[in-house]
């Protein structure tokens, strides 16, 4: 379980987290959704240790990973799939995959964890000493969870996965995300396609500037009168 | 399995023809074309230490001169005997502690290329805090510092005089042996999950670093490497002039290198060989367009640096045609020759690459 609490995260004189609260159970898929700068980013890179916290907690089966190098935080099983994709362009999809176990130490599995990330995506494997780079987005995306996936991931946290691809990437990586959750490991998801994150999440938390809003079952917001107004856009 | 086996015995054999090669170089080559050669290693050296930094870890850094001469000067101030510091030194005598020091060859060399990486050390904690083009400016100006340094320091460098009659230790075997073990340690750093997180830095600084790669720690790596090898190629080059001053590492001679890499090719160790190789020897053969010229249209009567005018056509006509350089990021490799064809897809004879 992934308890974070009253985390603050500050850029120059902007408040841009403002002590947020959430768990998310082992197992589970939670989303978090929200406007432009809500701080749903933030919130993902802050549990990275990529931006610095200000305040707060985020406990990682009662152990305090705040403040912990990013290598560390990746060893205990979270990884992030950042947002924009961010693979390697002038790198194959060897080497790639190669830097998702980067900091691993039980090497002699990584070359299974390879195999099983060629048969989740087998288009990565058909390509495997392509550069990642003359990929299309779909495939990039499929690229970058691929790479957190050889990290070994208890927690994969997503950011925005399905930006800018294709309705058929989309249904694709919301699938596999359903595949990925469904072989054990726990997901935060952060999306601005609220409809399609709230279906497969257990739970979801609303981000409004930099505050979480309100929170529910993902079903049970798909039918909130506020969510459908301001995500789903319904009047 | 089989394609892999033919490709080792192809690298041994190849390496047997180049080992005999510089047999016969030895042999036949007159003082003069000995010294182009020689010279070739060197800029190899120095080619692959800059790309290294700009073209595997993507930070733009412009320091090389100054670490350059760095690496001269401490090679050569350990090497010197007594008596040679003592009659270079005639202005203001050498510091004490260093008149007496006298190591050879091999220990100065190693001792050039460590000091140079550890100032390199200090630099890269220093600026490696900086990106892009302040990283440039910073490493610029920290050239141009240590050249003032050594313009200044004249009890220990002899300041504006410079260093003349060093031993004449930088022989084609010493030059070329450098030159190939700079060139297979990187190789196996590159292939290494060192040289993987260099490039991913270089890719992606923040993807990088979401994958738990200590970005800045690699960057300083990086950093030190290049500069202990460009140090050794100061060391290399001081011994092989036998006369150093701090003009020669004046800030423009980083871009002489860079010229090297750019052309070769950002990120590749085959692009930055062909190419040091190329330039090194296309600064003499072109030698002629200094001297009187004679187009049937047009007589000139020797232009002094006109054969660099034929550098500068050439890098814009490669950044406007062929940004990658001649290999852009790809390398040398026995299976990319059968591809197109220049080998055999099996069995297949040697072919000198």
């Amino acid at each position: 379980m992934l308890s974070i609490r009253n985390l603050s995260v500050h850029y120059g004189g902007i408040h841009a987290l403002r002590g947020i609260s959430l768990d998310v159970p082992a197992g589970g898929i939670v989303t978090l959704i929200g406007a432009n700068g809500a701080g749903k980013s933030t919130t993902l890179n802050a549990i990275m240790g990529l931006v610095r916290a200000s305040g707060g907690s985020v406990a990682w089966n009662g152990e305090e990973m705040l403040g912990k190098p990013t290598k560390n935080i990746v060893q205990s099983g979270i990884v992030l799939v950042p947002e924009g994709r961010r693979i390697f362009p002038n790198l194959t999809v060897d080497e790639n995959l190669s830097l998702g176990a980067y900091a691993r130490a039980d090497r002699s599995e990584v070359e299974a964890d390879r195999e099983r990330v060629f048969g989740l995506f087998p288009r990565l494997e058909e390509r495997r000493r392509q550069k990642a780079g003359t990929f299309s987005g779909g495939e990039q995306q499929m690229l970058a969870v691929g790479r957190a996936l050889m990290s070994k991931p208890a927690v994969l946290m997503m950011d925005e996965p399905s930006l800018g691809l294709a309705p058929l990437f989309v249904r694709m990586i919301f699938d596999i995300i359903r595949q990925i959750n469904a072989a054990g490991v726990t997901v935060l998801l952060v999306e601005q396609n609220a409809k399609a994150a709230l279906e497969v999440a257990d739970t979801g938390y609303v981000m409004e500037t930099g505050a979480i809003g309100f929170s529910g079952g993902g079903r049970e917001l798909l039918d909130d009168e506020r969510v459908r107004r301001a995500y789903l856009g319904e009047i | 399995m089989k394609s892999m086996s033919r490709n080792a015995w192809l690298t041994f054999a190849a390496s047997l023809a180049g080992i005999a090669l510089l047999f016969v170089f030895e042999e036949t080559f007159d003082r003069f074309t000995m010294q182009i050669f020689k010279l070739c290693a060197i800029n190899v050296i120095l080619a692959l230490s800059l790309n290294l930094i700009n073209g595997f870890t993507g930070l733009f850094s412009l320091g090389h001169a100054g670490l350059m001469g760095l690496g001269a000067y401490t090679c050569a101030l350990l090497a010197m005997t007594p008596a040679q510091k003592e009659d270079n030194f005639f202005l203001q005598p050498i510091v004490p502690w260093l008149l007496d020091v006298h190591l050879p060859f091999l220990p100065s060399l190693l001792a050039a290329g460590l000091f140079t990486g550890f100032v390199g050390w200090l630099l890269g904690v220093v600026a490696l805090r900086l990106r892009d083009d302040y990283l440039a400016i910073a490493t610029l100006g920290f050239s141009e510092i240590i050249r003032v340094v050594l313009t200044n320091a004249q009890p220990i460098t002899n300041g504006a005089l410079g260093l003349k009659g060093l031993p004449r230790y930088t022989t084609m075997w010493w030059a070329w042996g450098s030159a190939i073990a700079v060139t297979v340690f990187l190789v196996l750093l590159i292939k290494s999950s060192y040289g993987r997180a260099f490039k991913s830095i270089r890719d992606n600084e923040i993807a990088a670093e979401a994958m738990g790669i200590d970005v800045f720690g690699m960057k300083v790596l990086s950093f030190t490497i290049s500069s202990f090898l460009c140090g050794i190629a100061g060391g290399l080059l001081a011994h092989y002039l036998t006369t150093i001053d701090p003009k020669q590492f004046f800030f423009l001679k980083t871009f002489d290198i860079l010229l090297i890499v750019v052309l070769g090719g950002v990120g590749s160790i085959t692009g930055s060989i062909v190419a040091a190789i190329a330039v090194t020897a296309s600064m003499e053969i072109l030698r002629f367009l200094d001297g009187p010229l004679n187009l049937g249209f047009l007589v000139t009567n020797g232009t002094p640096g006109l054969r660099m005018v034929f550098f500068s056509a050439l890098l814009m006509i490669v950044i406007i045609f062929r940004q990658q350089g001649l290999m852009g990021t790809s390398e040398f490799s026995w299976d990319a020759l059968a591809r197109i064809g220049l080998l055999p897809r099996r069995g297949g004879k040697e072919r000198d690459g």
